[in-house]
């Protein structure tokens, strides 16, 4: 592929609102994970709630998008100066020649869910102010950052799972290519809600204390949210040496099981694998992986065989997810946007919480940051239903 | 780049249209429409316990899924595809939610993994062995346009077949007050890089201001507009018709798609 530039980027999650906050936290090993006390959830879990989110107000003309999802949309796009970036894009190559690709997965079902609360006990009909269209559908999140920027392009949610985010890197790449568009906002968002949060404790996949992913006692997650966002466009002939480029992507299905990895990752071997062909580079060229790394036993397990078959035992490699959770749909945005930071200051962020690795697995799992020049990394998410995507970024004096 | 294919298969499903070869004639108008229930065939192609958890959009996607591939003699496990829908699975999500408006909250787990936008693509690739790219969208009333773009960049783009899947299955109540999606309905459209000896047509695809093309038909004009993955139906119509044209089909707020149709 021709690589693509991460002009701008930010993230907002349990760690930092923005940049600054989230490499500082990296850095101070720091992790925004605390006992859950959201809403009338009585789960012995923690959480990576993002203060502030409720204080958001939408303009005025979208008060119909307004809901947690994207009161957290705008929370994020305004770290950073994104949205400044974004206006200064479209005068660069107007409306309609932007597109819109955003992950999430749950979107605004927080605000049906507590509509389901207040329905008329007898007729069972929802109060006259529940709106399911720009709130709850999984588009809205897509459809608020168009309609707050006053794009006309092309514009679209993926909602995969946990493999969202990063999925749309893919969508936005073949849509750039085709021509159709010149730049892409692309990321993702998704907020605390009840259905993941008793959906992921019914699979008994939500851990009692904070994640510890490839420990050999983890035993599951810790549920984040966040908004990451980039604007992609394509590389300039001369970009600046730490610019970040989208270098390779690479998509797969397990075709195994709805909500287990297939036992030997195979599904996301084969994505990292593609990722790797579609930069045209070998496993050696990697310096970092950003793992998945959810901290369940079968994801860690299924993900640390396939690392090993595509990389062997000697790229460092984490999850960043014991610092943020896992922040499902934005996972994939958040770590892609983790990853520019890694190669622009030269961290190798650790893995937090994990206190005894799990012996079976033959990684160089980082457990203290490294200060080190990188030029390429990974990023791994996969998902729900088998879905897997993998990213490769580089420093553009990497090439 | 043009953003151009030929489509070598299609599958549709929808009330009263149970299949495309038995369709033809009710979209040319030679025929009369009776919007009668969609009939959802099980998915024979499922282990038996994921054919049990398997709700309508399951159900939905696997028959016009491989109705299209099968018309295109290809193999559903060698097509990366594209899945377009305009929300989730409105029963699940019902089913769901009241139980977290109750006092016991728990959910159960197949509730919760059927939950996801992507189940449709995740029992896909269980029931037909695709380890192939899934892109799994959602755009609202926009999800045929949507899906159709997706599919075409990934024909164009990475050079390859790719199978479109846009469905929508029905709302229950309450949520149906708020997103009033009576039944089922599924397009499905394998598209091809290259000309071959299944080629139906080559279609091209711009963005347009142009306003979307009504069917002249009364009833199917009410489902193109009651379900977003209906709004597929006029390029279906001029197929039928095998009339070269170019149709207009609905998309955002901000554009639609011009669609130019080529007979093969």
């Amino acid at each position: 592929m021709n690589p693509l530039w991460l002009s701008h980027f930010t993230a907002t999650n349990s760690i930092g609102r923005g940049l600054a906050q989230t490499l500082d936290a990296l850095r101070q090993r720091r992790a925004g994970l605390a006992p859950c006390a959201f809403d009338t959830v009585d789960l012995p879990t923690f959480i990576g709630e993002v203060a502030g989110v409720d204080a958001v107000q939408l303009p005025a003309h979208l008060a119909a998008f307004d809901c947690r999802n994207n009161r957290l949309a705008l929370l994020g796009m305004m770290q950073d100066g994104f949205i400044e970036a974004v206006r200064a894009a479209i005068a660069t190559y107007g409306a309609q020649r932007i597109g819109v690709f955003l992950g999430t997965s749950t979107s605004g079902i927080l605000q049906t869910e507590l509509a389901y609360r207040r329905r008329d006990p007898v007729s069972g009909a929802f109060t006259a102010d529940f709106i399911y269209g720009t709130t709850h559908n999984t588009f809205s999140v897509a459809d608020f950052t168009r309609h707050y920027f006053g794009l006309t392009g092309p514009a679209v949610v993926v909602s995969s799972a946990c493999s969202s985010s990063a999925k749309v890197f893919s969508s936005a790449r073949r849509m750039l290519a085709t021509g159709l568009i010149d730049a892409a906002v692309v990321g993702g968002v998704d907020s605390l809600c009840l259905t993941t949060l008793y959906g992921f404790n019914a699979l008994g996949l939500i851990s009692e204390q904070a994640c510890r992913p490839f420990d050999a006692q983890r035993n599951g997650i810790s549920i984040g949210e966040a908004a990451a966002f980039a604007l992609l466009e394509r590389a300039p002939e001369n970009p600046h040496a730490d610019a970040v480029l989208l270098l390779g992507i690479g998509e797969s299905s397990d075709a195994y099981h709805m909500s287990s990895p297939h036992p030997d990752g195979l599904g996301a071997r084969m994505a990292m694998q593609d990722a790797l062909n579609m930069a045209g580079l070998q496993p050696s060229d990697i310096d970092y992986i950003n793992l998945h790394g959810t901290a369940t036993q079968s994801n860690d397990a299924a993900e640390g065989k396939a690392v090993a078959a595509v990389f062997g035992s000697a790229t460092p490699c984490s999850s960043t997810k014991g610092a943020t959770g896992h922040t499902l749909g934005a996972a994939g945005g958040v770590e892609a946007v983790i990853c520019a930071l890694a190669l622009q200051h030269g961290l190798l962020p650790a893995g937090i919480n994990t206190q005894q690795l799990d012996a079976a697995m033959e990684l160089d799992y980082v457990l203290e940051n490294r200060e080190q020049p990188l030029a390429r990394v990974l990023s791994n998410s996969f998902g729900f239903g088998g879905t897997n995507c993998s990213l490769i970024f580089g420093r553009a004096d990497s090439r | 780049m043009k953003l151009s294919a030929y489509i070598e298969g299609i599958g549709l499903l929808g009330p009263g249209l149970n299949d495309w070869p038995s369709s033809q004639a009710i979209l040319g108008g030679q025929q009369a429409y009776q919007a009668l229930k969609t009939l959802l065939p099980p998915p024979a192609l499922l282990p038996a316990a994921e054919r049990r958890r398997s709700g309508a959009i399951v159900k939905l996607t696997l028959a016009t899924g491989l109705e299209a591939i099968a018309a295109a003699g290809l193999n559903a496990a060698d097509l990366p595809s594209v899945f377009s829908s305009s929300g989730g699975d409105g029963e699940n999500c019902h089913a769901i939610c009241e139980m977290l408006a109750s006092d016991d909250r728990q959910i159960s787990p197949t509730r919760f993994h059927n939950s996801v936008h992507n189940a449709a693509a995740g029992y896909w690739s269980i029931a037909t062995g695709a380890m192939t790219s899934s892109s799994v969208l959602c755009a609202f009333d926009a999800c045929f346009g949507a899906g159709l773009l997706e599919t075409l960049t990934q024909v164009v783009v990475d050079n390859t077949r790719s199978v479109l899947l846009a469905c929508d299955t029905a709302y229950p109540e309450p949520l149906y007050s708020a997103r009033p999606i009576p039944d089922a309905f599924g397009i499905a459209l394998v598209l091809a890089p290259q000309r071959s000896a299944q080629a139906l047509a080559q279609i091209t695809v711009s963005l347009t201001d142009a306003n979307a093309n009504p069917l002249e038909d009364a009833a199917l004009e009410n489902l193109r507009c009651a379900i977003p993955a209906a709004r597929g139906l006029p390029l279906l119509r001029a197929i039928a018709l095998r009339q070269a044209q170019r149709v207009v089909l609905d998309y955002l707020d901000s554009a639609r798609l011009a669609v130019d149709i080529t007979l093969c």
